[in-house]
């Protein structure tokens, strides 16, 4: 499953840490035991990673409950 | 659960019995679904029912003596629905097409001696089974003995037209045919497979063959089965009249008998209900006002069409739903327990794929109220409960479902709530009160009230102990978990001494009562009913109130009447809700229902409050909250008893959110250690000192995606300390996350001199595992 969820807002945010804009990136997200790669806003320098609300409430929550009725 | 247990299961949930009619009718023709059609005026619709088990409906629809009538529930409130009538008026209408597909041929003949309605049911059943079937008719065309018989009753073009109908199965006559001749009987016998006699339509004087007392042909009822083997027969219309409908009965299960002689099989396996049978259905006749039969402005022609429709809308279109009724979580999955048991069977049989029936199965509150009112003692909630617990067991239960409850359970369980106390100065507890965790939750000073009451009250003084009762995890059939709850409070009950405990909340009454049996309780209500009123008490221009009874609260009368019997001594007048007692709707709290299905639980309460449009007056802190918590004016019976020393309006106070209730719980502890033991509460956890600036907007959407200010609290001090967090340069905000449990908090927030200020927080259960590939 691939999740294509970069909005341009998204990438407005900085890794305060590492002074960078965030970039897209493909990340490994994992629930109930089930790995997926999903493109989301990723700090270059020390990889973190944005889960914004729209992805968080949208797409995840979707695939959280398709998983826990498995 | 297995195949037996839910067979078990279906079979005590009696909506999809008959109803009365189609049980009392010999042919079981569905008179509901009939006289439903009628009422919408859908002839055609009508007809086809008629015609999926009526014989012949354009003959026997126009004599058909309708016995379903003296059964009909409509004839206890008024006039049996004139059933026999409106089949009139429908077989008068123009009939849809029909085409008949008869089963392949079997090779086998049989003979109809005589062609009365038995005969030709017979015939008409024989032939569509694949039977060669052959005809005596003693008249000179098909027909003539019922065309004598019932005269202008029957319409010649209806008549022919089935009749032809059965002559294009196949299926020969014999007209004028030498039927009575001695040697008949013997003849057909060795010339067919078998034989069915007419006796509406034949003598049969003179044939060999076993007979009763009076001299007729001796037939055995429901098999039709003569004392010859092989030879079958219709009985002679009795002397009061013949009953049409029952001559075709006869005809059709003399067919029946004779498709099992040819088949070589059971003769009776499976055909208890062949004739008229008692039903189980169960219809209510709650609020049906007596109504007499429409009368027809000309009796001779019947019913006109417009007639017949509005006598078919007497109809009650029998059913059960009582708990449907009753309940709207069981009305919100669209069916009724017989299909909830098999959805929820199927939920746990099925290995791989959606586990449809989860949410079914994790929204019911567990109150028992449709094993109250089902005539049949259906427990909804003990099969939710059993598959709860069976899908934690297997390791199936969603996470997500009552998590939230079981982290506020591990709250009230932890030390930051828990406390176990003798009374000041004492070695022991005689007694111990034990508020509950959520009355904690909701009214924390009003506890102190009643625990500084219940101090004064005894010489030895009252223990105290601080907790949870377990029902959390109980509800979310956490067994292992509630296993140790209840553990832990035995510990709790044998570290004071094995006190009574004084209960306050009604789900811990029934928690202890029912699981931890070994220790005495006693509730609140009733304690404090037995002795003088508390000196603060003031029932005094309260009222008149509607008591909401909690669901869990059905078991226990006792504490229902001590809770009327305050209100009584406080002078408070009381008005009972239609379901009350042991008929008390819940709340919506129950059973996690809260948690797994917010906006049901919301309709359920506020089902509840719009019953009266009377203050509601509750005894469970969660029932009073729930109900404030879709602005029902509503009390708490301490409020009354305890009130506060400000006159403020207790029936209005909002329901605390989330963060509230576990401050409210800290604080509590804080304050009677304090207070009472002169201690101090050393429970500071390191974000304890982050101040929170929250708008009431977002406070609101905290609440719905219930995030607490402590998951706020953690998410900023863990930001702000290690450095970990996003800024937005153009508005200065800040963003972060913390992951707790198993839940990924992100919060947006500006540090300003008055705190942080909160702009948004939402969560998410998908760990990111992996960093960016490059």
């Amino acid at each position: 499953m691939k999740v294509e969820t970069v909005r341009p807002e998204d990438l407005e945010w900085m890794c305060r840490k590492c002074d960078r804009p965030l970039e897209p990136g493909t990340v490994t997200v994992s629930y109930m035991g089930n790995e997926f790669t999903a493109e989301l806003p990723v700090c270059p320098g020390c990889g973190f990673v944005l889960v914004s609300e729209a992805v968080a409430l949208g797409k995840m929550a979707e695939v959280e409950q398709i998983l826990e009725d498995k | 659960m297995d195949q037996q247990e839910l067979r078990a299961l279906e079979h005590r949930c009696i909506q999809e019995e008959a109803p009365e009619c189609t049980a009392a009718c010999p042919l079981h023709v569905d008179g509901r679904a009939f006289v439903g059609h009628v009422a919408d005026g859908q002839w055609s619709e009508a007809w086809k029912v008629l015609r999926r088990t009526m014989p012949f409906p354009g003959i026997l629809g126009r004599i058909c003596d309708a016995p379903c009538r003296l059964r009909c529930k409509r004839g206890e409130r008024g006039d049996p629905i004139q059933i026999g009538a409106l089949e009139r008026t429908c077989v008068g209408t123009p009939p849809p097409p029909v085409r008949i597909q008869p089963l392949p041929r079997k090779g086998k003949g049989v003979a109809v001696v005589g062609a009365g309605l038995s005969g030709l049911t017979a015939a008409w059943d024989l032939a569509r089974k694949g039977y060669s079937v052959q005809i005596f008719e003693t008249g000179v065309r098909l027909g003539d003995g019922l065309r004598a018989r019932f005269g202008d009753r029957l319409n010649e073009a209806a008549t022919t037209e089935e009749l032809d109908r059965l002559m294009g199965l196949d299926v020969a006559v014999e007209v004028a045919a030498g039927v009575e001749a001695p040697g008949f009987l013997e003849a057909c016998r060795s010339d067919f497979d078998a034989v069915f006699v007419s006796l509406d339509g034949v003598l049969g004087r003179r044939w060999a063959v076993d007979r009763d007392g009076a001299g007729e042909i001796a037939v055995a009822p429901g098999s039709q089965a003569t004392g010859t083997l092989g030879v079958f027969a219709g009985s002679r219309p009795a002397a009061d009249g013949p009953s049409p409908v029952w001559q075709a009965a006869e005809g059709r299960w003399g067919a029946t008998s004779i498709d099992r002689f040819l088949q070589k099989v059971s003769p009776t396996a499976g055909r208890e209900k062949d004739g008229p049978y008692r039903t189980r259905l169960f219809t209510s006749l709650e609020g049906v006002e007596p109504l007499p039969a429409v009368a027809a402005a000309d009796p001779r022609a019947g019913y006109s069409a417009g007639e017949a429709v509005a006598e078919a809308g007497r109809c009650l279109r029998c059913e059960c739903l009582e708990c449907v009724k009753v309940c709207a979580y069981l009305e919100r999955f669209g069916a009724y327990p017989r299909k909830y048991a098999r959805e929820i069977y199927n939920n746990e049989s099925i290995v791989m794929g959606v586990h449809q029936a989860n949410k079914l199965v994790n929204s019911c509150s567990l109150c028992g109220l449709c094993e109250r009112v089902c005539p049949e003692a259906f427990a909804v909630q003990d099969l939710c409960l059993a598959s709860r617990r069976s899908m934690v067991r297997r390791g199936k239960m969603p996470p997500s479902a009552h998590e939230f409850a079981l982290q506020d359970m591990r709250f009230s369980l932890g030390d930051r709530f828990h406390l176990v106390r003798h009374a000041p100065g004492r070695a022991e507890s005689v007694r111990a009160f034990f508020p509950g965790c959520q009355l904690c939750a909701s009214s924390p000073d009003t506890v102190v009230r009643v625990y500084d009451h219940l101090t004064a009250s005894f010489p030895t003084g009252t223990g105290l102990m601080l907790g949870c009762c377990g029902a959390p995890a109980f509800w979310a059939g956490q067994e292992a978990v509630f296993g140790e709850v209840c553990g832990r409070i035995l510990e709790d009950w044998e570290r004071l001494g094995r006190p009574e405990l004084i209960l306050a909340c009604a789900t811990c009454y029934r928690v202890f009562s029912q699981q931890l049996p070994q220790i005495p309780t006693t509730s609140l209500w009733q304690l404090l009913a037995a002795g003088d009123l508390p000196a603060g008490a003031a029932g005094e221009g309260i009222g008149p109130v509607a008591v909401h009874d909690p669901c869990t609260t059905r078991p226990f009368p006792g504490i229902q009447e001590a809770v009327r019997r305050l209100l009584s001594r406080l002078e408070v007048p009381v008005e009972e809700l239609p379901l009350g007692r042991d008929r008390t709707e819940c709340c919506g709290f129950g059973g996690l229902m809260q948690n797994v299905n917010p906006d049901l639980a919301r309709e359920v309460a506020g089902r509840r409050a719009r019953v009266s449009d009377l203050d509601y007056l509750a005894y469970c802190a969660m029932c009073r909250d729930s109900l404030a918590a879709v602005g029902k004016r509503a009390l708490h019976l301490l409020d009354l008893l305890f009130p506060p020393p400000a006159g403020a309006d207790l029936a209005e106070r909002p329901r605390p959110g989330y963060s509230q209730r576990l401050e409210n719980r800290e604080r509590l502890r804080r304050t009677l250690l304090k207070r009472i033991w002169n201690e101090e509460a050393f429970t500071m956890q390191p974000h304890d000192a982050i101040r929170l600036v929250v708008a009431p907007e977002v406070r609101e959407v905290l609440e719905r995606r219930r995030i607490l200010d402590e998951d706020l609290k953690r998410v900023i001090h863990e930001a702000e300390t290690s450095g970990n967090r996003l800024v937005h340069p153009r508005s200065g905000r800040h963003k972060a996350v913390f992951r707790a449990y198993r839940t990924a908090v992100w919060v947006d927030y500006t540090p300003s001199p008055e705190g942080f200020v909160i702009h948004g927080a939402y969560s998410h259960r998908m760990e990111v595992v992996g960093g960016p590939r490059k």
